[in-house]
């Protein structure tokens, strides 16, 4: 009788431990697509892009605008909106971003600036065009879910994982196997130099933004079916970033595994550690489910203050 | 390649090369500065009561930009948690005076004393964190802040906040009033005192941080943030000054979250949110980095920016402002100080020709 009680709370702990990594493995998967974006950017240009999220939002504004309620198939909407995306992405760094970097000479406080003001315009942008209210946005892989160990895993968790995966393999095959990537890591490790061999910066740092922008309707697409309002990426954006700060601000594979971890931690300790029996983590409670995360990132940086991934920074006199 | 590595050539006020003493350069300024006190000494007087608020709120968040200033503009290190130091001198003023009755300069300087040590822990992880790193500790901050308001209610009134009665706000002492009515022959109104009282300790700020950076503890800031290797070598004690930086850029912030509360009587925890980090951020570089007067043209920009734009369609002001910002960058990434300079050197050029 006891045994049995016992084995059954054991089964449902694990049940739970499945369930929440599942749901943390699923948003991780998003934060890692932002943290993507971000790292990308950044690699080619030294610059972190403030407005990445509100420009996802902006994105998954224009994929709800052209999929209509069902007129065009969403698969066929989001594929056109990644293309308005990423043509969006390479005419802000064109139009906005090279401009000011022009002007302010190596020093990047203008163009953190200048990010705060796209921050800014797109935030405001969507809601000015289409409301305030809360969009109907569908599922992007069906409300389906397979079962697992008691535990359910919805598609739509395996599909942003899928997702994630696909965006992984296209990123390592542009980066490493075609003349593109070569010239996109030619700039990230030193643009003098790569500009003297005759790579032409300004394109590598139009498609970088480009590809930024394309990925962030991508992360877009995969979580609005909670409701889609102006304030889709807030939080997305903050994780994503410490996701990007986790894993190392220049290494896509630390973006990656800085994600997920920082999904996972989320999940963990706000939900399933809070119904584990002396772990006093319940202070932290619903509102504090940022603050592990954080934490965590605090004891990483001050052991390896580059991330888990990055490469050391090494300054010269 | 990262933006803290790169060296920052920011407009350097420091280590301008003494010219020529220009006379007619040191008359404008003379006049100006004097131009400068009088309008402010005489704004309250003239303006109504809801400009007079307005204008103390410029003053408040003068010293927070001022803070920020120090610690970014000329010491480099980014922070984006700074709405958390405003909020810690917010709280610390509304919760004494709310609670405890306690005289505004007093939990002026609790808020001064906490929100130094605050600032000191933060800055720790900046000895070895460094630019966008550094940047998400203190976003973490900018965003646990609020929460942790909500979190500790029974101290802080949750989300609702704190609101100072009749009785607890900041208002004209009797002796004050007594001189005022003897010199001008009218009362001296609330809120003209407390415009007089955060100009009072804003000047006194913005002199003091003027005279620190033109010191020896100065041109060592400035040389940690154009590289810090050779200003160790040089025997800067680089990890003290960082630290010390953060403290004092805390206490300034802090300073400003009490004058903010003293003004308007309340303190919510949605004020001191990561948006108001952003917006401390803007005014220091819209201001102009690394000046002196910059925090306070950058803050009087963050709170008239919105009567710019045409009131029909509210909706799109902050597009407005986003392109505003984008576009300034593009003129000027010194900020308005930054272009003011620019139209004063072609001035005293074509004077002195």
């Amino acid at each position: 009788m006891m045994v049995t009680a016992l084995l059954a709370e054991e089964v449902s702990a694990l049940t739970n431990f499945l369930q929440y990594t599942f749901l943390g493995l699923q948003k991780g998967a998003v934060y890692a697509t932002i943290a993507l974006a971000l790292v990308i950017i950044f690699r080619v240009s030294g610059i972190l892009n403030f407005a990445q999220g509100e420009m996802a939002t902006f994105s998954t504004f224009i994929t709800w605008a052209i999929w209509g309620d069902g007129r065009v198939p969403i698969w066929a909407a989001l594929a056109l909106s990644l293309v308005v995306s990423f043509a969006l992405g390479a005419s802000i760094e064109r139009l906005v971003i090279r401009p000011v970097s022009k002007k302010a000479a190596g020093n990047p406080l203008p163009i953190v600036i200048a990010t705060i003001g796209l921050y800014l315009a797109f935030s405001a942008l969507a809601p000015a065009i289409w409301g305030t209210d809360a969009k109907r946005f569908p599922t992007l892989f069906g409300e389906g879910s397979l079962s697992l160990a008691g535990a359910s895993i919805s598609y739509q968790t395996l599909g942003t994982l899928a997702v994630l995966a696909v965006v992984v393999g296209l990123l390592f095959v542009l980066f490493q196997k075609t003349k593109i990537g070569l010239a996109m890591r030619g700039v990230a490790s030193n643009a003098e130099s790569a500009s003297l061999v005759g790579v032409s910066v300004g394109s590598v740092l139009m498609l970088g933004w480009a590809l930024s922008s394309a990925m962030g309707c991508m992360a877009g697409a995969l979580t609005a079916n909670v409701g889609l309002n102006g304030a889709l990426m807030i939080a997305p954006l903050i994780y994503a970033f410490a996701a990007a700060t986790l894993g190392g601000f220049d290494s896509p594979a630390g973006a990656v595994v800085g994600g997920l971890i920082v999904g996972l931690v989320a999940e963990y300790s706000a939900d399933y550690l809070a119904e584990v029996p002396f772990t006093t983590i319940t202070f932290i409670g619903e509102q504090l489910r940022i603050f592990p995360a954080f934490l965590l990132i605090l004891v990483v940086l001050l052991v390896r203050p580059q991330g888990l991934f990055g490469k050391p920074q090494v300054t010269r006199v | 390649m990262t933006a803290a590595a790169a060296p920052s050539e920011l407009p350097d006020t420091s280590s301008e090369v003494p010219t020529r003493p220009n006379r007619k350069a040191l008359m404008i300024k003379t006049v100006l500065c004097v131009v400068g006190a009088v309008v402010l000494i005489q704004m309250p007087l003239l303006m109504d009561r809801s400009t007079t608020q307005r204008l103390t709120q410029v003053l408040a968040i003068a010293v927070a930009v001022l803070g920020l200033n120090l610690l970014t503009g000329f010491n480099g290190q980014i922070s984006v948690g700074h709405s958390a130091f405003m909020g810690i001198g917010a709280y610390a003023t509304a919760i004494m005076m709310a609670r405890h009755e306690s005289p505004f300069i007093l939990t002026m300087m609790v808020a001064m004393v906490v929100a130094f040590a605050v600032g000191v822990v933060v800055g720790l992880p900046a000895l070895r964190i460094r630019g966008v790193y550094l940047a998400l500790v203190t976003l973490a901050l900018a965003a646990m802040f609020p929460q942790l308001v909500v979190r500790f209610s029974g101290l802080t009134g949750g989300s609702t906040g704190i609101t100072l009665e009749d009785t607890q706000q900041v208002t004209t002492p009797q002796p004050v009033n007594d001189l005022f009515k003897s010199l001008t022959g009218s009362r001296l109104l609330d809120n003209q005192y407390r415009y007089y009282l955060a100009l009072v300790v804003a000047v006194v700020c913005f002199v003091l941080v003027r005279n620190l950076v033109k010191s020896r503890v100065g041109r060592a800031l400035i040389a940690i943030r154009d590289n810090e290797t050779p200003a160790e070598v040089l025997g800067v004690n680089v990890g003290a000054y960082k630290v010390a930086t953060f403290g004092v850029s805390a206490m300034l912030a802090a300073i400003g979250g009490s004058l903010f509360v003293m003004n308007a009587d309340q303190a919510v925890p949605s004020e001191f949110g990561i948006q108001v980090s952003i917006e401390l951020l803007t005014a220091v570089v819209v201001g102009g980095v690394a000046t002196f007067v910059g925090p306070a043209v950058g803050a009087l920009a963050l709170v008239y920016v919105s009567d710019l734009f045409p009131k029909e369609h509210p909706e799109y002001a902050p597009v407005l402002f986003g392109l505003t910002l984008i576009v300034l960058m593009i003129i000027s990434p010194g900020g308005i100080v930054g272009l003011a300079k620019q139209g004063w050197a072609r001035l005293v050029r074509s004077r002195s020709a």
